[in-house]
């Protein structure tokens, strides 16, 4: 049994060795990846040119603008005069985002009334705007409560300091990656994708292409069972998917200074577990494609996009709408991205994760379990 | 035991079809079989380990060595180490490979995948090994070797199951099954076979217009049966005296013969006449 399984295995890593292409792909383009994404596919909010159209030229109004700049995520813009220019600022794309303080600003504040203001983004850039936007009412709140301290300060300091606790409005992804930075976030993310890639598209390539060439048929009159045939072809890329982490994570120490602050075990040993489910799919397509094409566009348009979509690592899944929210529970991606993220940000251990693990563990083995049935139907 | 079978038929007839029910590729929809003793349905695995199969296509790993394909396959029939070791020896000595051990197999000629492919199915020393089509798309000088090898093994008791489409191929076999249509038409040794579909005598004709002098022929009653052989005809009669009334059928037609005479039928013949009783009592 264990012989036999042996002799696969090391026929698959003969195969593999002789692909001169595929192999050094597989172990840089997660390097490649990872910088990729890491350098260029940026998101931080850093040096955004601000207009400001200041018509209220009060001290309060000066302190507004002041602690944009301060904030280090705004450079100063042009100064202008009304209202009308910021917004053809904008039109023009001379500015993406103005900050227009009407006159009698920091009267209302002083008379504690509300203070309207008007931040104009372009839409037309809608990540930027949003993540501009989401700033600049932080640095707003964040004056406001400042000047409501200094306001109160004359009151008991127990009082103070929970007045300070509703109002300063601090949130989880500032908590974890303070500066905010694109890459921290993404880097786990480009993990959990390579993993998936590899084991779900490789695994079931690995196996069509026996059927496309037909050395699966004479396999199938050999003694082999399916269960050795299975667990043959899917252990090498266990294997170098666990290479593959540990690539990753050596690249994005070195790369960015990025380490995993959670324990390492528990993320190899959840990665594990999360390949069940990938590596299920991938023999289950490969009960399904006749060549290797069909195998990788199945995965790709069935599989990968749809998880890649709406596991939360290009859109919010708590932005997405009730119904489709429902359906992402059942991709074993998106406990995978909470599970990793929560493991190189906020270094979070396994009893807080064991709502996910559970989740991955559950789907894991019925896919695997369903797609083993199929596969050995398959052969019979 | 040590006997070699061919299995005839025309594309379509159902060789392949039985020879991989027979391995266990393809499950019967309805009767029984015995390999080697050992029934199909009941016992499949028991017959995966009795037998060698070696497919219409070559299926070894050509991104693999010969080396390393030979060791594969013997790991995966659990050969120990010390007799994958001789057999390797004397697989790639059979194939005729000695110094290319290390050659990656999709390198290769045809003649030699071949030979090695039948090589790596009689690694665990199956006592009935299958091979449908093997020479296909190879050299006559190759089909020579391979045929070699095939004797070999039927002398050293291994029983061999081989379809062809080469007749000649089918000379070699102790005993012949024809298919049509998925039934089996006649079976028997080629001798056998000769003597009992052709009754009576066969007489190879030379004549210019061998199209033409077919068609006369069809329409001559002492004349069962007519084939054209690149420029010959074959012609069977009941009797052999009968030849003359043949002839003068010709001779009237102004389709002059410049030689005949009686010959020993081929099996093609025998697979013509065979397959064209078939067709008639069909309709």
């Amino acid at each position: 049994m264990m012989r036999t399984i042996r002799f696969i295995i090391r026929k698959e890593f003969q195969q593999l060795r002789r692909d001169r292409r595929l192999l050094p792909l597989i172990l840089l383009s997660p390097v490649l990846q990872i910088t990729l994404l890491g350098y260029a596919a940026n998101m931080d909010v850093k040096d955004i040119p601000l207009a400001v159209c200041d018509q209220d030229k009060s001290v309060e109004s000066r302190q507004l603008v002041s602690s944009f700049l301060q904030s280090g995520s705004y450079v100063a813009g042009a100064n202008l005069p009304d209202a009308r220019s910021a917004e053809r600022g904008i039109e023009e794309g001379i500015s993406s985002l103005a900050l227009i303080i009407p006159p009698g600003y920091g009267r209302s504040l002083a008379g504690e009334k509300t203070a309207p203001l008007q931040l104009l983004a372009d839409g037309s850039e809608s990540q930027a705007a949003a993540i501009g936007l989401t700033y600049a009412t932080l640095i707003v709140s964040r004056a406001q409560a400042a000047r409501s301290a200094a306001r109160l300060s004359g009151l008991d300091p127990g009082v103070l300091r929970r007045i300070r606790a509703v109002q300063v409005d601090p949130t989880v992804r500032v908590l974890y990656n303070p500066s905010l930075a694109s890459r921290n976030f993404m880097v786990p993310g480009v993990l959990a994708m390579i993993l998936m890639i590899i084991t779900m598209v490789l695994t079931s390539q690995a196996i069509v292409k026996e059927k496309e060439v037909g050395t699966l048929e004479q396999l199938i009159v050999t003694p082999i069972t399916p269960r050795q045939l299975i667990i043959g072809k899917l252990a090498p890329f266990v294997l170098i998917s666990l290479v593959i982490i540990t690539v990753v994570l050596v690249a994005s120490l070195l790369l960015f200074g990025l380490a995993v602050r959670g324990s390492l075990l528990v993320l190899y040993a959840l990665s594990l577990l999360f390949m069940l489910s990938t590596l299920g799919i991938g023999l289950f397509i490969s009960t399904i494609a006749r060549s290797q094409q069909q195998a990788m566009m199945i995965a790709m348009f069935f599989f990968m996009m749809p998880m890649i979509i709406l596991s939360g690592f290009v859109f919010p899944i708590e932005s997405m709408p009730p119904l489709i929210q429902a359906v992402t529970y059942i991709f074993p991606l998106r406990y995978y991205f909470v599970i990793i993220r929560g493991l190189f940000l906020k270094g979070v251990s396994l009893p807080e994760l064991w709502r996910e693990s559970a989740a991955l563990a559950g789907i894991g083995l019925v896919v695997i379990a369903g797609s083993v049935l199929r596969f050995r139907k398959r052969l019979e | 035991m040590g006997s070699i079978f061919g299995l005839l038929g025309a594309n379509g007839a159902g060789k392949s079809t039985t020879i991989r029910m027979l391995c266990g590729l393809l499950a019967s929809s309805s009767g029984t079989a015995e390999v080697g003793g050992i029934d199909i349905n009941r016992n499949p695995e028991a017959v995966k380990r009795s037998i060698g199969y070696m497919s219409q296509c070559f299926s070894l790993y050509d991104d693999l060595t010969v080396e390393e394909n030979i060791t594969f396959f013997g790991g995966v029939y659990g050969l120990s180490n010390h007799e994958l070791a001789e057999r390797k020896r004397e697989t790639v000595r059979q194939a005729g490979l000695e110094g290319r051990e290390k050659a990656v197999t999709r390198e290769l000629s045809g003649g030699w995948k071949q030979r090695l492919a039948l090589g790596c199915a009689m690694l665990h020393r199956p006592g009935i090994i299958f091979l449908d089509e093997p020479t296909g798309g190879t050299d006559p000088i190759s089909r020579r070797l391979f045929w070699d090898i095939i004797n070999e093994l039927a002398e050293g008791g291994t029983t061999v199951l081989v379809t062809t489409h080469y007749l000649d191929e089918a000379e070699y076999c102790n005993e012949l099954v024809l298919m049509h249509a998925g039934r089996i038409v006649a079976q028997g040794s080629p001798g056998k076979l000769k003597r009992e579909v052709i009754t009576g005598a066969v007489f190879e004709v030379d004549c210019a217009d061998p199209v033409a002098a077919m068609e006369v022929l069809r329409g001559c009653p002492v004349v069962q049966e007519t084939a054209i052989f690149a420029t010959r005809l074959h012609v069977s009669l009941e009797r052999e005296e009968e030849i003359g009334i043949a002839l003068a059928a010709l001779e009237n037609a102004g389709l002059p013969v410049s030689s005949h005479a009686r010959i020993v039928p081929s099996l093609e013949d025998v697979f013509i006449r065979l397959i064209d009783t078939q067709a008639e009592s069909l309709g």
